[in-house]
């Protein structure tokens, strides 16, 4: 029991299971069910582009990844438009969105080491510039996606959307990326001490290109998913993601500082920020006080977490 | 009439966990006196000073300062209202603030407009009066110093005269990245210093600059005092025999045989050549290129383009610990084998049972002084932490060696075991670069290379390498 309180994803667990408690007894149980299964939906999106800022922080101070939301946009405005509604272009469409993945990653990380910019500057800007080419390439219009994707977006498993397991899946193997190879430990490392990792004989700047680029593409993917769930590619898909992004990696117990990350956290934080915010829903509180209110909670939880080491 | 002992400590404890640190420890320090303090790595002198500091509180025991007995409310902030002041064997000064703004952190006494200016004057005055010669500027930014300047400047803050008194400085081997003409500056400062009524208790693993300037000598060994005379009844080997070492002086300077394999260069570049199975040691006064010269190397070494040429792998042992060595959240197991991630790597995962195996081994071959090689690597001593570091650079099978000044705090007894390994290391056909303030060591090198002012000045084997040329070659000619 001790050593399950020590664990540093404990927190967020508590906060999603007291959240949907909350919610099950002001309402019903029949609320509470529909609640979790709304949850498991959206926290599959927030996880999954959690999993790359959470690679990003653990790089160490002042790395963070701000493309994310313009990453999701552009990822799905080009993909959507190519596909044009036609399910046949399925495949071609998501590689697409891999591809604007991989050329974002790259760019945020370009910037970063030849123009020495630092990563919160370096990847706000760039935002900049993916949100106008979305915004340029189709003129905010709502694009649609397939059917087919549509319909795979909110398909289920005995009763589980399919995303969501597919997101347990990514997330087992991230675990086992982060923990278990060369490249996890690498970042790990690179985290607690860069130059120490340097003369350790890490591959400083390499790992940190895998890092963004892995960062950028599942941003892309999520755009990719997330406009098939939601009926469509519009500009401000990827709005909410850019805090949500970083209050799930640090909630989850991931280290600010870096050097320290788990993905447990993870689905505990996102599950955690949705029942929050629909708890607030519950009590019918206006967006202003929601949002303080949100705020307030994220404040609580860092300085929480932060007393223990 | 005042007490005439100033410290006095009795039966004091200290318990990390399972470890004992201290098992009772009795020390007193005279008024007017300097004590030096010798012992193993984690015989625990450290702890020690750390609780006469109120760093850490002890289990168990007592304390006086001063003749007044310490409560369990002793802290920091009481011990330097009692005029005890300490100079860390870790460095803590702020790197992104001025030498002169760092003296104001430790002395709040200096305040009101003009703090800034004062601050100035008492640091400068104190640095030119300990250390002639020292190039240090107080407006200088602490992160822009070497460490052995900010090794000179953490010493001069402490003896810095302030309003608040000075009684005890405790100086943790404040020499250990010092060069030679530094060291005995500041063990004459020390001579008088206390000549003028002051005591200072000074830990060092040199146990020439401990017999010169202290007037007793204390020996530590496994948590408990068992040596205690006046200086001049020591000399090397009685220190040596009663911290429970055998020095063994085999090897003189230019008598190491050289292992050189008749192998192609594996660095070249400038003056600089170094060929498989050789020793080769970084000589001169601390800071003058040694340091940037082997990170050079090793940057070639993963594929950058600059002056040299490297034809192997290599690994880099790190003598700066802190900011160049050590992972702080990872286990000692981990701290040793992130440098051999990739031999390690079966398939798609790392084969952790095999590391935690080869870090077990390696804390058998170098005596790392823990319980549990998963414990975290700062619940280590520094010394033991250098040994990891070791442990890291040896596991990684690279054919070259870069060493940073490796030795730093590491005890009498390891150095011996290390050098042991690091030659058999080098008849195996590793290269092996070694940067070293202390001297002595270079003895076990086949070529020394003396460095000043960033360039090579010397290169010195078999009969030409002789301390008074490597000195010679140190320093400028109207010095020497």
């Amino acid at each position: 029991m001790t050593a399950l309180i020590q664990k540093p994803w404990i927190w967020a667990w508590i906060g999603a299971v007291s959240m949907w408690l909350i919610i099950t007894i002001v309402t019903d149980i029949g609320a509470g069910a529909e609640v979790m299964s709304a949850a498991a939906s959206f926290g599959t999106f927030f996880v999954i582009v959690a999993i790359g800022q959470m690679f990003v922080i653990t790089l160490g101070p002042g790395n963070v990844d701000l493309s994310i939301p313009a990453c999701m946009t552009l990822s799905a405005t080009l993909a959507m438009k190519f596909m044009n509604g036609d399910p046949s272009l399925l495949l071609p469409g998501l590689l697409i969105s891999l591809g604007v993945g991989l050329v974002i990653g790259t760019l945020n990380f370009l910037l970063i080491l030849f123009l020495r910019i630092p990563p919160i500057i370096a990847t706000l800007s760039a935002s900049f510039l993916y949100q106008s080419t979305a915004i340029w390439s189709n003129r905010g219009l709502r694009v649609k996606p397939p059917e087919l994707l549509g319909d795979f977006a909110v398909a289920k498993v005995f009763g589980v959307p399919f995303l969501t397991l597919a997101a347990l899946v990514l997330t087992v193997a991230m675990a086992f990326l982060l923990h278990r190879t060369r490249f996890g430990l690498s970042v790990l490392s690179i985290g607690q001490n860069q130059k120490a990792a340097k003369l350790a004989g890490v591959r400083v700047e390499r790992v940190r290109f895998v890092t963004y680029v892995m960062c950028a593409v599942l941003a892309a993917i999520c755009g990719f998913f997330l406009a098939g769930f939601s009926g469509g590619a519009a500009l401000n898909m990827g709005e909410q993601y850019l805090l949500m992004s970083i209050a799930v990696v640090v909630i989850g117990g991931t280290s600010v500082a870096g050097g320290f990350a788990n993905l447990t956290g993870l689905w505990g934080a996102s599950l955690f920020m949705f029942l929050l915010v629909s708890m607030l829903n519950t009590f019918g509180l206006s967006a202003g006080f929601r949002l303080i209110f949100t705020g307030a909670i994220i404040v609580a939880v860092i300085v929480i977490s932060g007393r223990k080491t | 009439m005042r007490d005439k002992a100033l410290v006095s400590m009795s039966g004091v404890e200290k318990s990390f966990g399972a470890a004992r640190a201290l098992t009772g420890v009795d020390l007193e320090v005279a008024r007017g006196a300097c004590v030096g303090l010798v012992g193993h790595n984690g015989a625990g002198k450290s702890t020690l000073m750390n609780v006469l500091s109120g760093v850490i509180k002890a289990d168990a025991g007592h304390v006086s300062i001063g003749g007044e007995p310490l409560d369990a409310s002793y802290d920091t902030a009481r011990a330097a209202s009692l005029g005890v002041r300490t100079v860390f064997q870790e460095l803590s000064l702020c790197p992104n603030l001025t030498v002169a703004e760092n003296l104001r952190i430790s002395h709040p006494s200096i305040k009101g407009f003009g703090w800034r200016k004062s601050a100035r004057n008492v640091i400068a005055d104190q640095l030119d009066q300990m250390f002639p010669g020292h190039g240090i500027s107080a407006d200088a930014e602490v992160g822009s110093l070497s460490i052995a300047q900010r090794q000179i400047v953490e010493i001069a803050r402490a003896f810095s005269k302030v309003e608040s008194s000075i009684e005890l400085v405790i100086l943790d081997e404040p020499t250990s990245s010092l060069d030679q003409n530094t060291a005995a500056q500041l063990v004459a400062f020390v001579r008088s210093f206390v000549a003028d009524g002051g005591s200072v208790i000074l830990i060092s693993h040199l146990l020439g600059e401990i017999l010169e300037a202290s007037d007793q000598i204390v020996v530590m060994k496994d948590g408990r005092t068992v040596a205690v005379d006046a200086a001049s009844n020591f000399d090397r080997d009685r220190l040596v025999r009663d911290m429970g070492d055998v020095l063994t002086e085999t090897s003189k300077f230019g008598g190491r045989a050289s292992t050189k394999q008749n192998a192609p260069a594996v660095i070249s570049g400038g003056e600089l050549t170094v060929y498989p199975g050789e020793i080769i040691g970084f000589a001169g006064l601390s800071g003058h290129g040694q340091t940037d010269t082997l990170v050079r190397i090793f940057e070639a070494s993963q594929g950058a383009r600059n002056t040299l040429s490297v034809s192997e792998p290599a690994v880099f042992v790190a003598g700066d610990r802190q900011t160049d060595g050590v992972f702080p959240l990872w286990s000692i197991s981990q701290n040793i084998f992130v440098s051999s991630l990739e031999r390690l790597t079966k398939g798609l995962a790392i084969n952790f049972a095999q590391a935690e195996d080869e870090a077990q081994q390696w804390q058998k071959t170098l005596s790392i002084r823990t319980p549990d090689m998963k414990n975290n690597i700062l619940s280590l001593s520094g010394g033991n932490q250098q040994k990891a570091l070791f442990a890291r650079a040896l596991g990684a099978k690279a054919p070259i060696i870069l060493m940073d000044d490796p030795m730093r705090g590491v005890d009498v007894g390891t150095k011996q075991d290390v050098y042991e390994i690091l030659s058999q290391e080098a008849e195996k056909g590793r290269a092996l670069v070694w940067y070293t303030t202390e001297t002595d060591e270079l003895k076990h090198c086949d070529r020394v290379y003396v460095f000043r002012e960033g360039k090579i000045m010397a290169e010195l084997s078999g009969d030409d390498l002789t301390e008074a040329n490597i000195l010679s070659n140190s320093f400028d000619k109207e010095d020497a």
